[in-house]
């Protein structure tokens, strides 16, 4: 998109910067997942110094109705403002869209250490298959016996499982 | 890639895309606090959030076309009646649960057709628009079909209501497939894809899920509604009137 627009070779002081804001950017907390940041989620993804010295972001909605897609860009504006790293824009960015897998390693350790079980890798399977696809195991007790209650769940992002050991319903991500 | 659209066509067209994934968001939420069960309820509202944030996206981009500053929400709100245009069938009233599967299934496999064949669209931000709800869409379809399924194949009495409701939703289909010359210019410059290629992907798809559901598909008949030029079934005007009051009675009012 306008990110496209020319970009300059940067010094020691423009590296600082774009270093400074992407830092800042990437600690955010996710509004719905507090325990990820917006770097966990794979939400970043870029944030470039253009020739005429503004800092463009782009950020991607998980699921275009996400209700937290405002919400995390006027974090991120508040977030730059407070880093005082100059004149930015913010953009939505919907090509290539945001996929599931792109959630890190470390998102996905904190993902479970929070009780929400991660996703696999997305597919493009057909209707007859649960979004379960292969057996997903309770982040709880780790039992492999569970269930699908629906593959929608208490934000877009997510579904409802449950264990059949320790009867507890659980969430899992959604495999976009 | 030949000459691109003129804004006037193409403006049409995103309309009609967005006015489809708005009426229907508007029709879906309706289910809030009333589904069957709680998953229900989340599952229709989860449905109904991707279609009024695919809605946004797509009004916002009309908007823009159009260039006369009118965004998202005064294009949503501030329209007649006549002006909308969404296929009829997406204005049609929920009915019991079951009708709003059938319905569901029946746009659900329509939307994701013409989102896997628009993310090779010569415009690049319907493109990239579709790219992202094509996934979304995939659960939908997944969602709606699974649950004819049980319907169908399920009791006497459900087998019954969806087998009625597919009867009474059926004819709407047709103007889905029924390419007008606004389909044909936007297909011939490459915008859109070609209704009769969609066509074989959906009739594919209800064709198996009925034989799943055990359920028999209706034969066409030849009338055709025309939500997509305007032409809406009496039922449009009460959804807008109830969308529409608030930015009607307080204009510009923000929360």
């Amino acid at each position: 998109m306008s990110a496209t627009a020319a970009r300059v070779v940067p010094g020691a002081k423009e590296e600082a910067r774009v270093q400074t804001a992407r830092r800042a950017l990437a600690a955010i907390p996710d509004p719905e997942l507090p325990a990820l940041t917006l770097a966990d989620l794979g939400i970043l993804r870029f944030v470039d110094l253009r020739a005429d010295g503004v800092l463009d972001v782009g950020l991607s909605p998980t699921y275009t109705g996400c209700p937290a897609t405002d919400t995390i860009a006027q974090l991120a504006r508040r977030a730059l403002e407070d880093a005082a790293v100059g004149e930015f824009a913010v953009h939505h960015v919907l090509s290539p869209a945001w996929t599931s897998d792109w959630i890190t390693a470390e998102g996905r350790r904190k993902l479970d250490a929070y009780g929400i079980v991660p996703p696999s890798p997305a597919s493009t399977s057909s209707w007859r298959s649960s979004a379960a696809g292969l057996a997903v195991a309770c982040p709880r007790c780790r039992s492999a016996r569970t269930e699908t209650i629906s593959e929608f769940g208490s934000t877009p992002c997510k579904a409802l499982h449950r264990c059949l050991d320790c009867l507890e319903p659980f969430e899992r991500f959604k495999c976009l | 890639m030949s000459a691109a659209p003129e804004a006037p066509a193409l403006y049409r067209y995103v309309l009609r895309l967005g006015d489809l994934a708005l009426v229907l968001g508007q029709r879906l939420s309706e289910w809030v606090g009333h589904a069957p069960a709680l998953e229900e309820d989340l599952g229709l509202a989860n449905i109904a959030l991707d279609l009024v944030g695919q809605a946004r996206l797509l009004l916002a981009y009309a908007g823009e076309i159009e260039g006369r500053g009118r965004g998202e929400d005064d294009i949503a709100f501030l329209r007649e009646h006549g002006e909308y245009l969404n296929p009829t069938l997406v204005e049609q009233p929920n009915g019991d649960f079951g009708e709003t599967i059938v319905r569901q299934v029946l746009i659900d496999a329509y939307q994701l057709a013409l989102y896997e064949r628009l993310v090779r669209s010569g415009d690049e931000r319907l493109a990239a628009i579709a790219e992202k709800a094509v996934k979304e869409t995939r659960y939908h379809l997944r969602y709606s079909s699974n649950w004819l399924v049980r319907l169908g194949d399920g009791t006497e009495e459900s087998h019954g209501r969806v087998q009625r409701a597919l009867e009474r939703l059926w004819p709407y289909t047709v103007e889905l497939f029924e390419a007008d010359a606004l389909d044909r210019d936007m297909a011939e410059r490459g915008v859109a894809p070609s209704l009769e290629e969609m066509r074989s992907a959906w009739s594919r798809h209800i064709d198996e899920v009925l034989t799943e559901a055990t359920l028999k598909r209706p034969a066409d008949r030849p009338y055709t509604w025309f939500g997509k030029r305007g032409e809406h079934s009496e039922h449009l005007g009460y959804l807008l009137a109830e969308m529409q009051y608030l930015q009607r009675a307080h204009p510009g009012a923000r929360w």
